[in-house]
């Protein structure tokens, strides 16, 4: 794919997690890219492989998971083959993560002020003072009002978007190249999330910071992202820009995914859901892994899983597409 | 401050509440005044000294008198010592109050460390060396463990002294004792709270600021495990301060659970309400500076 400038290289990324004598494979050979300053929604139901995607390239996978194959290339640095202390010196300098739940991803017993002052400190050798003038300067930043004040505040204390505007100002303290946001906006309410989403754009066009912005709500996708990657049960299913995907979705899952949200358009329509469930992670269907509940299936689906092909920049991973495309060519 | 005040008067009414189970207790307990004259005594002379002592007045009568009392500080004269029995209190108070905290520090040095140390390394060797010892530690009864801590330092080592109060070498074989029980309980309550804690999302948050995995634990995991431990130690420490009463007999540390136990032996009531009385306070006050630490460690709890 044109990979213009690219930040960040994942390639055939596996992560497994171990219960037990079985092997679950949450994230199963992975590969997408993020260029300077650009905005991939990463989309998927629960338990697709998104989260697990973002904290492999943290390095904040716990056990029993683990990374067991590819390479998450950050410049020419591959992330998965750094030491404890090099990955030290990325988290939150480099590469930031905000949570989707502000209020668990705060420490309750320390003011907020003091957790983005701490941030500044590990990476920066400054004083405690100049630091504290950092981190009110990045409240301003964010948006909050009375800064100072807030400084001292407990989380506890704050309102839900607020505390999101806490978490983007500490992703942001380390001026990174990457923020991984995870499901930013889902915990708030739908007004608090235009204004996150918007704080995040200027981010990006301000400091030309990437940002990798994982979600379930196309709503959002269409909202802020550049480039979308659709995961399903640990793979990559569709990776188009915006705009094409939106147009064309192509993958079944995908199309799915669509006639799955709602549309101002069409309010008095039922909403449909996807047929079947999310495939047990233990047990993964042979073949390709959207075959259980894909109502175009065919044989071929059963047994053998289809490649993630490219054509004009849309890539797919569905037989149904590759013989549309061997169909145009002949 | 204004919640400390209001906390202190809320006080008040609890230690009515005590005053007048200590007193109905003593009420129950029998007639003194058979204890404290010869069996073979007239009656008119048990019948004066009933008069003498108000013991002939009704119940409600004799409540009010002891409350009088009570509030200028007098609960009688002990039989034994002929004096006022709330300096004799008091005179032991320091003793007692020197061993409950050393036997809470040696509590802190052990558990803390090892709790985090056996969470952090959950089921490896040293977490099944350290769960094991702490419900062995749990186990042991404190007159054996006294009585084995002096056969092995004091009569085989000769490093320590046998019993007594005096030096610091005297406190550090009954803190031990007393402390080694409520090290294995605070052991294995750190360590839950640590496996709990750990999987927070903010240990997450933590971890991807770049902090080091040691103020990860110390500072962030560590601050948090704390909250409900402080309530163990307040509570422990105040039964410590009434109740080491076979630790202070074991070690002959001269401290309140000793006088408390010899008062009950020789029905010296005087004592006994008194050593009660300041007992109940004590508790009181250690509940009190839980809320305090509490407050200090949580911001969430709002003292208002």
């Amino acid at each position: 794919m044109n990979a213009v400038d690219p930040l960040l290289q994942i390639e055939d990324l596996k992560t497994y997690f171990y219960s037990g004598d079985k092997v679950i494979p949450s994230v199963d050979g992975v590969s997408f890219h993020i260029n300077k300053g650009e905005i991939v929604a990463l989309v998927g139901e629960s338990g697709c492989g998104k989260s697990v995607t973002s904290l492999s390239i943290l390095g904040l996978i716990d056990s029993p998971g683990k990374i067991e194959g590819g390479r998450i290339l950050y410049h020419d640095l591959d992330l998965t083959r750094l030491s404890q202390k090099e990955k030290l010196q990325i988290r939150g300098k480099e590469i930031s993560i905000i949570f989707q739940e502000p209020l668990a991803a705060l420490n309750p017993v320390f003011t907020v002020g003091y957790q983005i002052q701490e941030n500044i400190m590990v990476h920066e050798r400054i004083s405690k003072k100049k630091a504290k003038a950092k981190a009110i300067d990045l409240l301003i930043k964010v948006g909050i009002p009375h800064p100072e004040k807030v400084y001292q505040n407990y989380p506890h204390s704050l309102s839900g978007g607020m505390r999101q505007r806490v978490m983007i100002a500490m992703a942001l303290s380390g001026n990174p190249k990457l923020i991984i946001a995870d499901e930013p906006t889902t915990a708030l309410d739908v007004t608090i999330q235009a204004q996150i989403l918007q704080l995040l754009k200027e981010i990006t066009e301000q400091q030309r910071t990437s940002i990798l912005f994982i979600t379930h709500d196309l709503g959002v996708v269409a909202e802020i992202a550049d480039r979308v990657i659709v995961m399903y049960a640990g793979q990559v299913v569709e990776q188009a820009d915006v705009y094409s995907l939106f147009d064309n979705p192509k993958h079944p899952y995908t199309k799915a995914l669509f006639n799955s949200s709602p549309k101002m358009d069409q309010i008095d329509e039922e909403l449909t859901a996807i047929e079947g469930a999310v495939p047990s992670p233990f047990e993964k269907p042979m073949g390709c892994k959207f075959h259980t509940r894909c109502p175009y299936v065919m044989g071929k689906c059963k047994s053998i899983s289809p490649d993630l092909e490219e054509n004009n920049g849309h890539l797919v991973r569905c037989w149904l597409s590759t013989e549309n495309a061997k169909s145009e060519v002949t | 401050m204004k919640y400390f005040i209001k906390r202190l008067i809320q006080a008040v009414p609890v230690l009515f509440i005590i005053s007048f189970i200590i007193f109905s207790l003593v009420y129950m307990a029998g007639d003194p005044v058979l204890l404290m004259l010869p069996e073979d005594a007239p009656q008119e002379d048990k019948q004066a000294l009933r008069e003498a002592l108000n013991l002939d007045e009704p119940f409600h009568v004799q409540y009010m008198t002891f409350v009088g009392n009570l509030m200028q500080g007098q609960f009688g004269k002990s039989f034994t010592y002929g004096q006022e029995a709330l300096p004799i209190v008091l005179e032991r108070l320091p003793a007692t109050i020197e061993l409950a905290f050393a036997a809470i520090f040696v509590a802190t040095i052990i558990s803390i460390p090892f709790g985090i140390w056996s969470a952090t390394k959950k089921d490896s060797l040293g977490d099944v060396f350290i769960s094991g010892g702490a419900v062995l530690g749990k186990a042991m009864p404190n007159f054996w463990l006294g009585i084995m801590l002096i056969l092995l330092f004091s009569v085989y080592l000769g490093a320590l002294p046998v019993s007594g109060r005096g030096t610091i070498f005297h406190l550090i074989l009954p803190a031990i004792t007393l402390g080694t029980g409520i090290a294995a309980q605070i052991t294995r309550l750190i360590r839950s709270n640590m496996l709990d804690i750990l999987h927070q999302e903010y240990i997450r948050t933590a971890r991807s600021k770049g902090l080091k995995e040691f103020l990860v634990i110390y500072k962030h995991a560590l601050r948090n495990s704390l909250i409900p431990v402080v309530t163990i130690m307040a509570l422990q420490t105040s039964s410590l301060i009434g109740g080491a009463i076979i630790t202070e007999t074991v070690f002959s540390w001269p401290g309140l659970g000793q006088l408390l136990i010899q008062a009950i032996n020789t029905r010296d009531m005087a004592i006994v309400q008194a050593s009660v009385f300041v007992v109940a306070l004590l508790v009181i006050m250690m509940n009190l500076l839980a809320d305090v630490m509490y407050r200090f460690l949580d911001p969430r709890i709002n003292l208002k």
